[in-house]
């Protein structure tokens, strides 16, 4: 050898550990960077969303008179459901500020005031009727921009014109707050009503039932069909074309846009079928379709981890096909199988476009009762929320983010404990 | 059957070479996998430009032994190891020394033919490419070629240097990884079994490759053919249970075996 | 009585694993197999069943049988006047129906069994046989009946009506749509929902479809329930010693996983066929290449004869091959430097945090990203381009394709680290072998040798980013517009199909089959990238298993 190998590695050592350490540095970067990213996202949903847990709420003392509630005495359902408890929740609010004459700064004034008061009230007196005729202390939400304005949100130095609230508005619920009139509470509505126009009337319980509903009847179809499809092409099926052309789909469903299940579902489920639109049941059948590649794949790793000397034993001993399957393999690969459904069950309650597809987008203001009326779901609730201008749905949708995490966590939290405490090594 | 309960230590010492050129000087070498011990106070000479084969039942320790000579065994979690090894006189698991020249130094083929997914050029220009060792391509030529024609793989490959390695025959894998290892000039090159996944053809060439190749280079070979060692090695260390039983000559090792273990093993009666 | 053998039993302990296994590890193993054991199997044959003989429990079962065949159809006949039942409740009493027949099969299973010979079948599987037998027919009698009643009833409603509400004013029929909405409107008055002024006829219509649906419902119980216990008696009364039924019930079971299994092929044919079918009803309007190579998407203001030159979807394909490509700019190097820092580098500590962390990246809603991009990053970016006077629309591509890598960079890293460690370790050492650095070894032997796998990762990502449509829908733009400028709002196949779809549809107009046009051409593509990733993928798993 013309030179010394040993000098010209000792020459350039210094320049590769540099590059080593450079390329460490990517790497660890490149883990920052998703990481930093991943945070910035949770802080900006728990920024924009923890405060519509909490609702502004106004107390007002009203005599429930009843010359309007029930002017004739009888006490009858109908008489109390009809009355007009808005005109007495009204003049409570009008009783504060005895000033406020003019019909135009009357109605500004009474804005302030939510529907929902006037729904609580009448819950309150038709539970109980004796109220009538008493003065009741009525503590309930205030409107969105005033609920905004007393969370900071509002930012009063812009020029009037630009705000939803003038002035004098903004001057009245500051009276009302110096009187000791306004507070803060938890916000039930959001977690007991379904979506409504009034952002502080909205809330995500319809959604969620929809999202039950949902997720029941992909279960029921998925998880049974899953596992008797693994079953299938693990224990039971021929090397053949049919087992590849089968193998193939599946493999190839897991990776079909989420979007194209949706046409599917909106075709067949709809427009061949002529099942009802908006409903939890073809929701359903759309994701099963979309999970059953997820289940049928996670249950087939679960059972190829199942020795083959179970099976030879089972078999060795004269159990049929069947019995070896069904008592000795199939309980061993249980907790795979559950792990992957899990996961499959949280990509599902995740899951949008598919639904906007199958018309569960709709505004729909009832909670649903079933798997056949029109609901909607929580990620599309949220989706809904995020289309609308105004600064308090923003606010719900950051709110029914967390609580869909929450649940994702929660789902994603039983998966890793179930493969936790069943892992097995053979 | 052998006594399990036979104290082995200090059944040889250390065996020394006197007034040889000295490669490696190995010092109470033990090698702990987590908590399992591996080799046990292992120490020996190993001379310069010969053949030494490392001979032993499977699990005794030879592989770890040899892969403790260019700190292979760094890469395995929980690997431990205690002790000098000293390469011309300078300790490699001492903290200054790098372990990246060191390998330079001492090359390695392995038991499987294992030529990188890539050209037959490409896999011997490696070493030199990393390492920086060609100023030009002419030169880097020309260690290809060399080394390919000192591995006896010039005239098979010369008109596809651009075909894949992997697409070689085995023992060609396995003489090409050879050349590899001798395109960056190490000093040393450990052999640990090349010829355990060829056939017996491929074996002797690759065994004839190993003798040609002894005059420049220091060879340690671990093999778990005892013909083997017999046919390529100048002397043959014996390993058993993490033990260095003996170390000697090969034709007194194979003749005149000093040790009861080692004559039971060369004589088949336990391995 | 002399009972047959039981067939089959639970092993206590599974059988010798060969290898290194044997060694160590199996008396744990052995343990942890115990642990999970059941109790003692219940015997096969229970207690209960073998006193069936005597003339008391006879006379009992007797009745019990003509009780069951002939009390149940006559009350629903009687009660169904009276109470519309519900499917739901029909399933339920068949399924309950099944558990006693399963009983009443391995009964008369031991009785049939009395003889000699033993039975070639434990009683289970009689008992499952008559099960089945009760299920499966009356179910496949209902799925059909359920899947056929809505056109019945309205081709009987429709064809109740006079002339006079079918036919337009001049004498014409009406078209399909109109009589569809004609069917509506009845349907809306028999479910109470009655306009004050509608037509006596669609009265009298509602009222008959409310009759159908009532002697539909009660047809329904009544004949579910009667091909149930048909399909029960007669296996029944096959049941002898030497009927395989272990053999049949297997069949079934087989039988059904099989289609189970097949239902993925029915899902892509389902998916085809809606595709196929709706486009070209579609290009019935529009040419293929106008649609294809056509530069000009406005779908909003197609009418009249030129309506082929307002599907042109090049803006579209570009929009989404924008977008996809930010998208892979950013998870590319960010999931590729992740997989290997993780697999090569990282202590097992900082692993063992940071790759489930990265991991909930991908169990994050679309949605959730959507509402990232349209609401933090896309403002953000706005703003940061005012600083350095570009002019960044507040839809951009940049900020949707952004979080978009962000949601795949999960995908990308699990993908690459799958395929870097399937690299054998035998190159890696042959590489550090050689005196090489471990980034050397990385960026010369490894990445190569998992290229392969690596590209076909990337194109699996690719086929997702093309697909991903919550994201683009909330971030992305509406307006179809040709430019490869990232700070421009542009639109993407997937925004134009749920913009396509979403809202009051009217069936048949080509604004709402290009949907589906966009679909197929989505499905296509995906398909395509999938494929040959998957291709690719299994060649390079097969080249070093």
């Amino acid at each position: 050898m013309p030179r010394n190998i040993t000098d010209i590695v000792r020459a350039g050592l210094k320049k590769r550990y540099r590059a080593e350490a450079r390329f460490r540095l990517y790497g660890i970067t490149a883990i920052l960077a998703a990481l930093v990213l991943l945070f910035t996202l949770f802080v900006t949903i728990v920024s924009q969303g923890a405060s519509a847990f909490v609702a502004t709420e106004l107390t007002l003392s009203v005599p429930v008179t009843a010359a309007v509630v029930d002017p004739e005495g009888t006490r009858a359902e109908a008489t109390l459901s009809g009355a007009n408890y808005r005109k007495l929740v009204l003049d409570a609010l009008d009783a504060q500020f005895p000033d406020v004459q003019d019909r135009i700064e009357r109605r500004k004034l009474h804005a302030i005031v939510s529907d929902g008061a006037t729904y609580d009230l009448r819950e309150k007196v038709m539970a109980n009727p004796a109220l009538i005729g008493t003065t009741v202390t009525l503590t309930t939400p205030v409107a969105s921009d005033f609920d905004m304005l007393a969370k900071g949100q509002v930012d009063v130095s812009q020029p009037e014109s630009l705000r939803r609230l003038n002035d004098r508005q903004i001057g009245w619920f500051n009276t009302l707050k110096e009187r000791g009139l306004v507070s803060f509470g938890l916000d039930r509505n959001l977690f007991v009503n379904a979506d409504s126009r009034q952002p502080e009337l909205a809330g995500i319980f319809g959604a969620l039932m929809g999202s039950l509903y949902t997720l029941l009847v992909t279960l029921a179809l998925s998880f049974p069909m899953g596992v008797a499809a693994a079953v299938y092409l693990e224990e039971y099926a021929p090397r053949n074309r049919l087992t590849d052309i089968i193998e193939v789909n599946i493999n190839n469903l897991a990776a079909v846009p989420s979007i194209v299940f949706g046409l599917l579902g909106l075709a067949i489920f709809l427009g061949f079928f002529g099942l009802p639109r908006s409903a939890p049941l073809v929701g359903g059948l759309v994701l099963s379709l979309m999970t059953l590649p997820t289940i049928i794949i996670a249950a087939r790793v679960a059972l190829q981890s199942v020795p083959p000397s179970i099976r030879e034993a089972a078999l060795g001993i004269g159990a049929s096909k069947m019995q070896t399957v069904l008592h000795h393999v199939l309980p061993l690969a249980l907790p795979g199988i559950m792990t992957g459904t899990i996961i499959g069950m949280a990509r599902a309650l995740g899951e949008t476009a598919p639904l906007l597809m199958i018309g569960m987008v709709a505004f729909i203001a009832d909670t649903p009762e079933g798997i056949l009326s029109p609901s909607t779901v929580l990620p599309v609730q949220i989706y809904i929320w995020a289309d609308s201008p105004e600064r308090a749905f923003l606010e719900r949708m950051s709110a029914a983010i967390i609580i869909l995490l929450t649940f994702l966590v929660i789902m994603n939290t039983a998966a890793v404990w179930l493969r936790r405490k069943f892992e097995r090594k053979w | 059957m052998i006594d399990q309960s036979f104290h082995y230590e200090g059944v040889t010492g250390h065996p020394r070479l006197p007034g040889r050129d000295i490669k490696f000087s190995i010092n109470d070498v033990n090698v702990y996998y987590g908590p399992k011990h591996a080799l046990k106070n292992v120490g020996l000479d190993i001379a310069s430009r010969e053949v030494t084969a490392f001979i032993g039942p499977s699990g005794c320790g030879k592989s770890t032994f040899l892969r403790s000579l260019n700190r292979m065994n760094d890469l395995i979690d929980g690997c431990r190891v205690e002790g000098q090894v000293l390469i011309e006189g300078e300790d490699i698991y001492a903290p200054e020394v790098d372990v990246v020249e060191l390998r330079a130094r001492v090359g390695m083929v392995f038991q499987k033919p294992n030529p990188f997914p890539k050209s037959i050029y490409e896999n011997v220009a490696y070493g030199p490419r990393i390492h920086g060792i060609a100023r030009s391509r002419d030169e880097l030529d020309g260690i290809v070629q060399s080394s390919l024609e000192r591995a006896g793989l010039w005239k098979e490959v010369r008109d596809r240097l651009d075909a894949p390695g992997t697409g070689l025959s085995g023992g060609q894998q396995q003489r090409l990884c050879i050349a590899r290892a001798i395109a960056v000039s190490p000093e040393v090159i450990l052999m640990d079994e090349p010829c355990s996944a060829l056939d017996p053809i491929a074996t002797a060439k690759v065994e004839e490759l190993i003798d040609e190749l002894s005059g420049n280079y220091t060879i340690i070979i671990v093999t778990h053919s005892m013909q083997q060692a017999a046919r390529v090695s100048q002397r043959t260390a014996f390993f058993h249970l993490g033990y260095l039983i003996e170390c000697e000559q090969t034709d007194v090792i194979f003749m005149n075996p000093q040790h009861p273990l080692t004559q039971g093993y060369i004589t088949g009666r336990f391995g | 009585m002399k009972l047959p053998k039981a067939r089959v039993s639970r092993p206590r302990s599974p059988p010798e694993v060969e290898g290194a296994d044997s060694e160590n590890g199996r008396p744990d193993r052995r343990e942890a197999f115990s642990r999970k054991e059941p109790g003692p199997r219940k015997p096969r044959f229970p207690e209960a069943s073998r006193g069936k003989d005597s003339a008391v429990s006879r006379f009992i079962a007797f009745s019990f049988h003509c009780g069951l065949f002939l009390v149940i159809p006559a009350s629903v006949l009687i009660f169904g006047v009276k109470a519309r039942m519900d499917t739901l409740i029909l399933i339920c009493v068949i399924l309950g129906l099944a558990a006693v027949m399963y009983r009443m099969g391995m009964a008369r299973a031991l009785r049939v069994g009395d003889g000699t010979r033993p039975l070639h079948s434990t009683p289970v599987y009689h008992g499952l046989y008559v099960a089945l037998w009760c299920v499966i027919p009356s179910l496949a009698f209902l799925l059909l009946w359920l899947m056929f009643e809505p056109a019945i009833v309205r081709g009987l409603v429709l064809a109740s009506l006079p002339d006079s509400v079918l036919s337009g004013p001049d004498g014409q029929p009406l078209s399909a749509q109109r009589i569809q909405l004609i069917y509506t409107e009845i349907g809306n008055v028999a479910n109470g929902l009655v306009p004050v002024d509608s037509p006596a006829a669609l009265m009298e219509a509602s009222a008959y479809k409310d009759r159908l649906h009532l002697l539909g419902n009660r047809g329904t119980w009544a004949a579910c329930l009667a091909i149930a216990l048909g399909g029960t008696a007669w296996a029944l009364s096959r049941i002898t010693p030497v009927l395989r039924t272990r053999n049949k019930v297997e069949s079934v079971f087989r039988a059904f996983i099989l289609m189970c299994s097949g239902l993925a092929i029915l899902t892509t044919l389902g998916i085809v066929l809606s595709l196929v079918f709706e486009s070209l009803r579609f290009f019935a309007h529009v040419s293929v290449t106008d649609f294809l190579f056509g530069l000009h998407w406005s779908p909003q203001t197609a009418t009249g004869p030129d309506v082929s030159k307002s599907f042109g979807a090049v803006p579209l394909f570009a929009g989404t091959f924008l977008i996809a490509g930010i998208a892979l700019v950013v998870a590319v190097p960010i999931g590729l430097m992740s997989a290997i820092y993780m697999s090569e580098y990282a202590h097992p500590r900082f692993r063992a945090v940071a790759k489930p962390l990265l991991e909930v990246l991908a169990g994050i809603p679309t949605v959730v990203y959507g509402f990232f991009a349209a609401l933090a990053i896309a403002p953000l970016f706005r703003s940061l381009g005012e600083q350095l006077g570009l002019d960044v629309s507040s839809e951009s591509a940049l900020a949707a394709g952004v979080v978009m890598g962000v949601m795949i960079v999960p995908f990308v890293s699990s993908l690459s680290d799958d395929v870097i460690s399937a690299v054998p370790r035998s190159l890696r050492e042959g590489s550090l072998g050689l005196g090489a650095t471990k980034s050397e070894t990385i960026r010369r032997v490894v990445i190569p040798a998992a290229l392969p796998g690596i590209v076909g990762g990337v194109l699996l990502a690719a086929s997702r980013a093309i697909g991903e449509t919550m994201i683009v829908v909330m971030a992305a733009g509406m307006a179809a517009r040709l430019t490869a400028n990232p700070f421009e709002a542009v639109t993407t196949v997937t925004v134009q199909i749920v913009t396509l779809l979403v809202g009051d549809q009217e069936f048949d107009s080509p604004k709402t089959l290009a949907a589906f046009a966009l679909g197929l051409v989505l499905f296509c593509l995906t398909l395509i990238m999938n494929i040959v990733a998957l291709y690719v993928v299994r060649k390079y798993r097969e080249q070093y298993d």
